[in-house]
């Protein structure tokens, strides 16, 4: 069995492109399979960071907001 | 004969496409500049520098007036028209010395846009380099902008970033001397274009044919520092600090809010609507800011040194843009930078009594 690695990264405070730029050095660092939960508060993460993953073949697999919070999981593809 | 940058050659075998890094702005040249490429069956992935100036649609939807409007980057956008990938890379610290210590100097404005050409190009050769990449390509055109894209700035950029002859145009290269790229075969020179000038009927009639639609065309171009106002509040902060320095959260309070500087030793940033009220509303414990309380108005920061005359005239002023303008007295809470709070109660400050200079 393959086992799942959960990451976060908090991109709370920063106005894109900055989210976007943290995600993309983080995805940097995982393996595919690896989800990632960014934490953001720019409603502009909720246009860039999908965009950002359809370019590069990565999935989103959640989008949910708690009030000026934006959380974004998305899975790493190879 | 051309200068050759004393790079690898990294395509191994003839089947395996080359690969090229195109500098994507978000705008239309750099994406035409790209998918000419892409039809030659070059390997194209897209890099965009993010330097803190940039014309984000972001910044612009601080503004409520804006917020209706759809937000997307456009270097993304660029990027899934083309279907290629593209690389935001983070140059905010790199690039203060380019904004500081311009060898080429200023534009109109705070804009060094020559020697901006050669960081972002040099930054690309870079990332060719560690990527495994042959050659770069830019959306530049001869004679397109006064400062950085002329026939006699393009060796320039070329030879200060180190990419030399793979440096290629695609727009422009029919005007320009045989790079690496076209001299190896790997693209048909035949096939690049000659665009010159500031027309932009040629990138528009590419673009038709390429069934592009819904491009970018900024008017200022893509960086605050080719705007007039913007480059006036660098200036100022500056000037005020006595050194030519600058932190990411100065430049991008820059962006935001009407600044009025009454004194010397300070400057007030005054929210002009609830997205800049909410925008600035992360900064409060980091600058004394000033809010009225008996009526609605902006959240105003206060950057610098202010002694009790000045905290009357900044709260004077703070009631002057709220909705107790026309009152008799408003009340007006300021906090410095402990977190303490007191209120001040004020007569807003008349508007024939706020003098045009003070307005950065």
């Amino acid at each position: 069995m393959v086992s799942v690695s959960k990451h976060a990264l908090d991109a709370r405070g920063l106005l894109c492109p900055l989210p976007v730029i943290r995600t993309q050095e983080r995805v940097a660092q995982l393996a595919p399979g690896d989800i990632l939960e960014v934490t953001a508060t720019d409603p502009g993460v909720l246009a860039d960071i999908p965009a950002w993953c359809r370019v590069h073949g990565h999935q989103v697999l959640e989008t949910r907001r708690n009030g000026n919070l934006i959380v974004i999981a998305l899975q790493v593809t190879a | 004969m051309s200068a050759s940058a004393p790079l690898p050659t990294t395509a191994s075998a003839a089947s395996t496409p080359r690969k090229a890094v195109a500098l994507i702005s978000g705008g239309l040249d750099s994406m035409l500049a790209a998918k000419v490429m892409l039809e030659q069956g070059i390997h194209v992935e897209g890099i965009n520098f993010y330097t803190g100036f940039c014309v984000e649609g972001h910044t612009h939807a601080i503004r409520r007036e804006h917020q209706l409007k759809p937000k997307r980057n456009n270097a993304l956008w660029v990027a899934e028209q083309l279907g290629i990938k593209l690389h935001i890379v983070d140059v905010i610290e790199e690039y203060k010395d380019v904004v500081i210590n311009p060898k080429h100097g200023y534009g109109s404005n705070l804009n060094p846009c020559l020697d901006c050409k050669g960081f972002m190009v040099k930054k690309a050769r870079e990332w060719m380099e560690s990527h495994g990449f042959d050659f770069i390509i830019t959306g530049e055109v001869i004679g397109q902008r006064p400062m950085s894209q002329r026939k006699d700035t393009m060796p320039v950029v070329a030879r200060e970033s180190g990419a030399f002859d793979r440096l290629l145009r695609p727009l422009c290269a029919k005007l320009l001397p045989e790079t690496l790229p076209e001299r190896e075969g790997w693209v048909d020179r035949a096939m690049l274009l000659d665009f010159n000038g500031r027309n932009r009927k040629p990138q528009m009639a590419l673009a038709a044919q390429y069934g592009f639609v819904d491009y970018a065309q900024p008017a200022g171009g893509c960086c605050f520092l080719t705007n007039e106002q913007y480059s006036h509040k660098l200036a100022d902060l500056w000037a005020a600090r006595g050194t030519k320095q600058y932190e990411i959260d100065d430049i991008m309070l820059l962006k935001v809010g009407r600044h009025l500087r009454p004194r010397p030793h300070f400057k007030l940033i005054v929210g002009r609507d609830e997205g800049e009220n909410n925008f600035l509303n992360g900064y409060r414990k980091r600058y004394a800011h000033l809010n009225a309380t008996s009526h609605t108005g902006p959240l105003v920061l206060l950057d610098g040194q202010a002694n009790d005359d000045d905290l009357l005239l900044a709260a004077r002023l703070t009631a002057r843009f709220g909705h107790g303008r026309d009152a008799e007295r408003v009340e007006v809470a300021v906090t410095d930078l402990s977190g303490t709070t007191r209120t001040l109660t004020v007569a807003p400050l008349p508007a024939n009594e706020i003098p045009a200079e003070w307005y950065l």
